[in-house]
């Protein structure tokens, strides 16, 4: 029997990036368990292994076909997002090592189940069928349960893992319920087929449940209301590093597969869908800000802003214009740089045992530290959506999608509530700027700062030359 | 599973597939309510198997009236992302229990809820 048979060379192409990136974390598991105290090499082994995935990204771009019967998604959209996973993978890794030694818990599983964890997500941004999306989810959720968990002596760790658990188990059984019933109605798992059954297919009102059921499994990956109830306590019991790295590449990747599944197959004209949509956007805005205003502990405040987000992200999909596909993933590439630089920061200033994470432990950071001060103003700003820094411009895409597609109601209230998260973003700066305080830092890591002072470069740029990525996006869908 | 009429593919014995989309509905439900009542992390944990075990009786229910593998082939993908799940959260349970000696999600209130 010939391999060949049942894959084609096309087919491994396609799939290189995901399959170098596999090749590299069996050898740095190999690595890990067969040499003692190995996690510096391990270490490089992801960091080489993700590289490899990016050139081999990158020279996929250009294609734009399927691979093994339809399941995976071959360039253009697979591979930016792939390109994305996998630079907001190697900024946490570089972000994870101080943090890891100063916590005195630096062990090699946990590179490897960051980069085990994008190889869920590259699928998910590639998939072209259910079967791929439940997987990716699936092998992404796994390795997340674990590494939320990876403080393993801390209580507070456990607990979190043991929540985002139960809960991401508890929906993973409705978006699978929901698959089941696609599938009995159309006969079929793939994407494209399903779409092609459009209009008929939704007169049985299975088929409309288990679209519901799919959208429910969504909201909860994508942390939006009333499926946010995890997020809170699990962004905060998480080590920092997980935390950064849960809340932009999990999101994203959630993000990209929702993309995939909801507006490429029916281009969302099913109006029910799209009201359903809507009000969830506008659920996760309302309620995302409003506990925000509250919060006393910056990583759960970035928590609760990270389901506020994800509403803003939602409204691109209830337009299901193209221009609200290319807004979610510019917010995308601008979130994911803010929210690494702002918990790069965090993680940073953060002392043993989870101290030093309040507003007030903020105080007069811009004397003792004024550049990680100047830093997080500047992600706060983006945040909010000010203007120089990207995530002004992602908003403005958001917003002027709900506007093209007859949801202004949406745009509104999305401007409305982004008025009201002023008050919490800024609260920080105000604190590092006008209040007296500042007391003994830990010492700061190069690697971190480095890694910080990219992404504030980043979103700068992308807020002056917004082109650079958009021109991109333009070609792309 | 002997015997002449165990597998009835004709006609005659077809039981029909409303009949497995029922019991799979129930028993999704049970699953469901289970996780909302019960308090403890392992019956929880139990309960959401039972979740997605009335989702392969769905699948297969489905594949077998569609004349169509793909869904057996997705309930194959279920049991193994079913036993993967099994082995993280039993090892987080038991991690936490090391903690805390207690599996009751009630007690667990570091973090607010």
């Amino acid at each position: 029997m010939d391999m060949m048979e049942y894959f084609s060379n096309a087919d491994l192409v396609g799939s290189s990036p995901i399959l170098a990136l596999g090749t590299f974390s069996l050898i740095a598991l190999l690595v890990n368990s067969l040499v003692k105290n190995s996690q510096k090499i391990v270490f490089w082994v992801c960091v080489a292994g993700v590289v490899v995935s990016l050139w081999f990204a990158f020279d996929n771009f250009e294609l734009n076909h399927t691979a093994f019967s339809d399941m995976l998604l071959v360039g253009g959209y697979a591979s930016f997002y792939s390109i994305l996973f996998l630079v907001i993978t190697l900024f946490a890794l570089f972000l994870s090592v101080p943090y890891l030694e100063k916590e005195e818990y630096h062990l090699g599983e946990y590179y490897i189940l960051i980069i085990l964890s994008t190889i869920g997500m590259m699928l998910m941004g590639s998939a072209g069928d259910l079967i791929t999306i439940f997987l990716g989810i699936e092998i992404m959720s796994v390795a997340f349960y674990v590494l939320a968990g990876y403080f393993r002596t801390k209580l507070s760790s456990n607990e979190s893992a043991l929540k985002y658990f139960l809960l991401g188990a508890f929906a993973t059984g409705f978006l699978l319920y929901g698959i089941a019933l696609i599938y009995g109605t159309t006969g079929t798992t793939n994407l494209i087929r399903i779409a092609a059954q459009y209009p008929q297919a939704f007169m049985d009102p299975l088929h409309l449940i288990g679209w519901g059921l799919v959208l429910i499994g969504f909201s909860f990956k994508v942390a939006a209301v009333p499926f946010h109830m995890w997020v809170p306590d699990v962004y905060e019991g998480a080590p920092t590093s997980v935390t950064a790295f849960m809340s932009t590449g999990g999101k994203a990747a959630a993000f990209s597969a929702f993309i995939l599944a909801f507006s490429v197959p029916m281009s969302m004209h099913d109006p029910k869908l799209t009201m359903v949509i809507a009000i969830l956007a506008a659920a996760s805005m309302l309620i995302g800000n409003w506990f925000g205003l509250s919060q006393t502990n910056l990583k759960r405040m970035l928590a609760y802003s990270s389901i506020a987000h994800a509403g803003y992200m939602l409204i691109g999909i209830a337009s299901g214009t193209q221009l609200g596909q290319q807004g979610i993933t510019f917010y995308l590439v601008s979130y994911g740089l803010t929210n690494l630089g702002a918990f790069g920061v965090i993680a940073m200033l953060e002392k043993e045992n989870g101290k030093n994470l309040s507003y007030e432990d903020y105080a007069g950071l811009a004397r003792t530290k004024p550049a990680l001060a100047a830093l997080l103003s500047m992600f706060m700003f983006s945040l909010t959506g000010i203007p120089p820094f990207a995530g002004f411009v992602g908003k403005y895409y958001l917003f002027a999608s709900a506007v093209q597609s007859n949801l202004t109601w949406l745009a509104i209230l999305g401007v409305i509530t982004s008025l009201f998260s002023t008050y919490y973003y800024l609260r920080i700066v105000v604190y590092m700027y006008f209040r007296e305080g500042g007391e003994e830092l830990p010492p700061l890591s190069r690697i971190s700062f480095a890694t910080v002072v990219l992404s504030g470069i980043g979103i700068v740029v992308l807020g002056i030359v917004p082109s650079l990525i958009l021109d991109v996006l333009k070609s792309m869908f | 599973m002997t015997g002449k009429n165990a597998c009835p593919t004709k006609s005659n014995f077809m039981i029909p597939l409303n009949h497995y989309l029922l019991l799979s509905a129930f028993l999704f439900s049970c699953g469901v309510l289970g996780v909302v009542v019960r308090r403890n992390a392992i019956v929880v944990f139990m309960c959401i198997e039972l979740m997605l075990n009335a989702v392969n009786l769905s699948l297969i229910a489905f594949s077998s009236y569609l004349g169509d593998a793909t869904g057996q082939m997705l309930v194959f993908f279920v049991m193994v992302v079913a036993a993967a799940e099994a082995a993280v959260g039993l090892a987080i349970i038991i991690s936490l229990f090391r903690n805390k000696q207690t599996v009751n999600v009630d007690e667990l209130n570091i973090l607010k809820w």
